[in-house]
């Protein structure tokens, strides 16, 4: 693998080529909106039981998506092979999702149904997202529920036995299913115990402390990954007739995000470089309700779930510059934005709109906290109407880190909170069956773009990563493997050896540099243009300085950077530079895809497209598609591809929650 | 504030280790103490040495990557608290701390702080789980669930298997740790099928792996960060007596 260390990146931004392509044949079946996914599952070709050992499919990643799909496919009969970077599969990120996850069980009698599930979540993300995979999504988000309840998910349940359901912000109903404050974590379980069923019954092989770094084309089909055994060094391929990549979203690239310290984007990054399209990078989430910075020492940002936005209300005062204590600002010089700005979802608006009120309000000088950089998060109203204990009962492990965290007592103060990257909606450019660009090799979960548009609402995360994991990818990827007669190979192909050697010059080299920066500066740089210039705002100058800087900065990387000890032992400063240098080269492409395009929607809020009451305004006619960029070698360069998106069971309308 | 710390140093499994001292000034006491072990590691890595490897991953106390005993106390002393949610403002200026990585011979020392639990991960493998394959299950409201139940199902599935259990155990027992999930799915109805074969498996794999037993020393639940309580060593034992003299 070659890196791109240009020293003078083109300051004009080249206009990217543009052609349609049948490699963007998103493959949606015909038919109803409703049926199309039952038309799927008639048509695909099953692979007889008895042939399904014969198959082996690697899956990178652990969580959800990751795990789901491990258990399912070696349930069915395949051989599986799952990796992931952490030492236990049972660590992966998915395990802090907090709030919830939605489905349309209308176990509430609210009114709630597939369709409205499904045209929540299109509405909720502005009207960017593929409407037939959304359909589905909603389908199944019912057998899900089924699925873990049976696997003794401990969701929260109602006295008479039955489960009970909370409300989240873009939806007014109560589907959202929970587990106390650790819903993503009791669901990880569940899928990891699945996972270790299999494990024990010899139908997976799992590789803990193992980073993918490459993936390998034989024939233009993704064969196998190269893998660095995290504790010795030790670079090794793995053959498979289809690569399955669940390895999470890219927020990291902002240094300071809400997701764990170790995820990253290099899988998909080193898949994009293979030929994947990359699609809608610069859909990122910000999220509104984060424990502040404190410090230039943070490492990470907390997130507080959503789910306290049912009960809490989000307000600063009146006046800027109030640096009163918030007990003692009356009732009538406090401003309650989100209620006064959108009275019908009040503090329950969308993430994306509730970040960016959040952040004009600071703008304006109406921030509270040190650097005034924070609003706050008010309970003392649901103390008062329902007491102490039943909020200690639904928030109190949220109450309780928050605490940790700031050494503020919530029930006796309100909380300060402010927006921080959270999720990206953004990801590796999938077909209706959930395969890339490159045959044979499928992306699930957050790692794909295919659900969410261009924000994503609450408690979808954990549905879709589920969905994808334990019912539609099992499905569709039988299809291709029966489909597609593979040549017989070993991992001695040539195309293995060239991939590996890649990898074992990329490590000598981050050793050789022997710079006087260490890895953590340059991540922090990066993060801080990135956030600056195509964070929760973004302009045309912003994006364009950024798109000077981040070359400059991934050339003083190759040249400056100091990475210690050596290459056949555990060194977390290697794996973490690896790391950094692909997010180096992806804030390029989050900010050239930034920079194409001038309309505003969802999470991308360009500042020259808004509304006069400053809302977010999308231009369907120049922008009603997906982005999908390949990699061209160079990296300033990518070449755009554009999936239309056709609307036909939804009405296209400016997103509105007043 | 300044701190001395001594920690402990083992380029590898086999390796011999020892304790390295090390001075961290102006430490702020709004870090978490990863954060200060980072602001560490950012000094030694510029000054030509190897930074100290220790696992962390969420740092919002939910993972269960991180872990170490501080000054003797698995996590720090801070109840209800990781490592990665332990903050400064617990520590005052001149403090001395000792760090080490969670000594259990079933929890090999990988480097420095880092330990390999796999033996956790087995234990579940044995048969921490209830033996449902995707789809074909019943609708989710079809079996009522107590409340009650499902509250106590999820006390003991809060464990984040962290192994701090292990280490504060004179045995290095792991019977809060396995006690934690035969007590999560011996609550609900849906684990009742698999109860006995469960519990048996799971002590079996626990006693293979070399965790010592358990002699009601309480340190367990002590130091537990997500406050599982003994209560599951109990039922883990009433469940495993049931299944033996079946």
């Amino acid at each position: 693998m070659t890196t791109d260390t240009k020293t003078a990146p083109s300051i004009e931004v080249r206009r990217p080529l543009e052609f349609t392509d049948a490699r963007l044949d998103a493959r949606i079946p015909g038919g109803p909106v409703e049926r199309k996914w039952e038309q799927r599952q008639f048509d695909v070709r099953l692979v007889n039981p008895t042939n399904k050992r014969r198959y082996t499919v690697i899956v990178v990643g652990s969580g959800l998506a990751g795990a789901s799909a491990s258990a399912t496919l070696a349930e069915l009969g395949y051989q599986v092979q799952t990796f992931c970077y952490q030492d236990s599969p049972r660590r992966a990120h998915s395990i802090a999702a907090q709030g919830g996850i939605n489905a349309a069980k209308n176990y509430r009698n609210d009114g709630d149904s597939v369709f409205r599930l499904f045209y929540d979540t299109i509405k909720g993300g502005d009207f960017r997202a593929r409407e037939a995979n959304v359909y589905r999504l909603a389908q199944v988000s019912t057998q899900i529920i089924d699925q873990c309840v049976a696997q003794g998910v401990p969701f929260a349940r109602e006295y008479g036995g039955l489960l009970d359901n909370r409300s989240f912000g873009g939806a007014q109903v109560s589907r959202t299913f929970y587990a106390r404050g650790q819903t993503g974590q009791q669901l990880l379980l569940g899928a990891y115990q699945a996972l270790s069923r299999q494990i024990e019954l010899g139908k997976v092989q799992m590789f803990p402390r193992s980073e993918m770094l490459d993936l390998v084309l034989v024939d233009g089909r993704a064969r196998g990954i190269v893998v660095r055994d995290m504790v010795t060094g030790t670079v090794r391929s793995y053959l498979a007739d289809a690569v399955v990549l669940a390895t999470g979203g890219y927020s990291n690239v902002f240094y300071l995000s809400t997701n764990a310290k170790g995820c990253n984007t290099s899988a998909i990054w080193r898949a994009h470089r293979r030929g994947a399209f990359f699609a809608n990078p610069c859909y990122t989430q910000i999220h509104p309700t984060c424990i502040p910075v404190s410090g230039d020492y943070q490492s990470k940002l907390t997130l507080m779930s959503e789910s306290l936005r049912n009960d809490g209300r989000v307000w600063v005062p009146l006046q800027a510059g109030d640096r009163r204590a918030p007990q003692a600002i009356p009732e009538h010089e406090r401003d309650y934005f989100l209620e006064r700005k959108y009275p019908s979802f009040g503090n329950l608006a969308p993430r994306d709109i509730s970040s960016r009120a959040a952040k004009e309000a600071c703008d304006a000088g109406r921030g509270v906290g040190p650097g005034g950089l924070g609003v706050y998060l008010d309970f003392a109203d649901a103390i008062k109407r329902l007491s102490v204990p039943v909020i200690r009962e639904r928030y109190g492990n949220l109450f309780d880190m928050y605490e940790r965290i700031t050494g503020e007592d919530p029930y006796s103060q309100p909380m300060r909170i402010y927006p921080a990257v959270h999720y990206t909606m953004g990801g590796l450019w999938v077909d209706y069956n959930l395969m890339s660009t490159i045959p044979g090799l499928f992306v699930v979960g957050e790692a794909n773009f295919s659900d969410h548009g261009a924000n994503r609402l609450g408690a979808s995360a954990l549905m879709q990563g589920l969905a994808d994991g334990y019912f539609i990818l099992p499905y569709t990827i039988g299809d291709y493997l029966v489909s597609n007669p593979l040549a017989r190979i070993t991992t001695d192909h040539a195309a293995f050896r060239e991939a590996e050697a890649g990898v074992n010059q990329q490590v000598a080299r981050l050793l050789a540099v022997g710079g006087d920066r260490t890895v953590d500066s340059f991540h922090r740089e990066l993060g801080k243009i990135v956030w600056d210039d195509c964070g929760m705002a973004r302009n045309d100058a912003g994006l364009r300085r950024a798109l000077q800087r981040i070359p400059a900065l991934r050339d003083e990387f190759w040249h400056r950077v100091r990475v210690p000890g050596s290459g056949a032992s555990l060194n977390q400063e290697l794996e973490k530079a690896g790391r950094v240098a692909d997010f180096l080269e992806l804030a390029e492409l989050m900010c050239i895809d930034a920079l194409h395009r001038t309309e505003s929607c969802g999470g991308h809020f360009r500042e020259e497209s808004q509304t006069d009451d400053g809302e977010a305004k999308r231009d369907d006619a120049n922008f009603s598609y997906v982005a999908a960029w390949e990699y061209s070698g160079d990296l300033d360069a990518p070449n755009l591809h554009r999936e239309p998106l056709h609307f036909d069971s939804v009405k296209l309308q400016q997103r509105s929650y007043k | 504030m300044n701190l001395t710390l001594q920690v402990w140093r083992q380029p590898a499994s086999a390796a011999n280790g020892r304790f390295v001292t090390y001075q961290v000034r102006d430490v702020s006491p709004d870090m978490s103490f990863l954060e200060m072990l980072d602001v560490l590691n950012q000094q030694l890595i510029l000054a030509g040495d190897e930074p100290i490897a220790f696992d962390h991953d969420c740092r919002e106390g939910i993972c269960g990557s991180c872990g170490m005993v501080i000054d003797g106390i698995a996590h720090g002393g801070q109840r209800a608290t990781t490592a990665c949610q332990l903050h400064m403002r617990h520590f005052k200026d001149g403090d001395q701390l000792t760090l080490e990585p969670w000594r259990a011979s079933a929890f090999p020392i990988v480097k420095d702080l880092v330990v390999d639990r796999g033996a956790f991960d087995r234990i579940i493998q044995a048969g921490g789980y209830v033996s449902v394959s995707t789809g074909g299950v019943p609708d989710a409201n079809a079996i009522p669930v107590p409340k009650e139940s499902a509250d106590r199902a999820m006390d003991a599935a809060a464990c984040i298997g962290c192994g701090a259990c292990v280490a504060a155990c004179p045995n290095a027992s792991a019977m809060l740790f396995t006690g934690a999930k035969v007590a999560h799915l011996g609550v609900l109805p849906q684990g009742q099928v698999e109860r006995s074969r469960r519990v048996l498996a799971m002590v079996a794999q626990m006693d293979e792996e070399g965790f010592g037993g358990c002699t009601n020393i309480g340190e367990c639940a002590a130091v537990c960060p997500k406050e599982i309580k003994l209560d599951v060593i109990a039922q883990l034992n009433r469940d495993l007596l049931r299944a033996s003299l079946r």
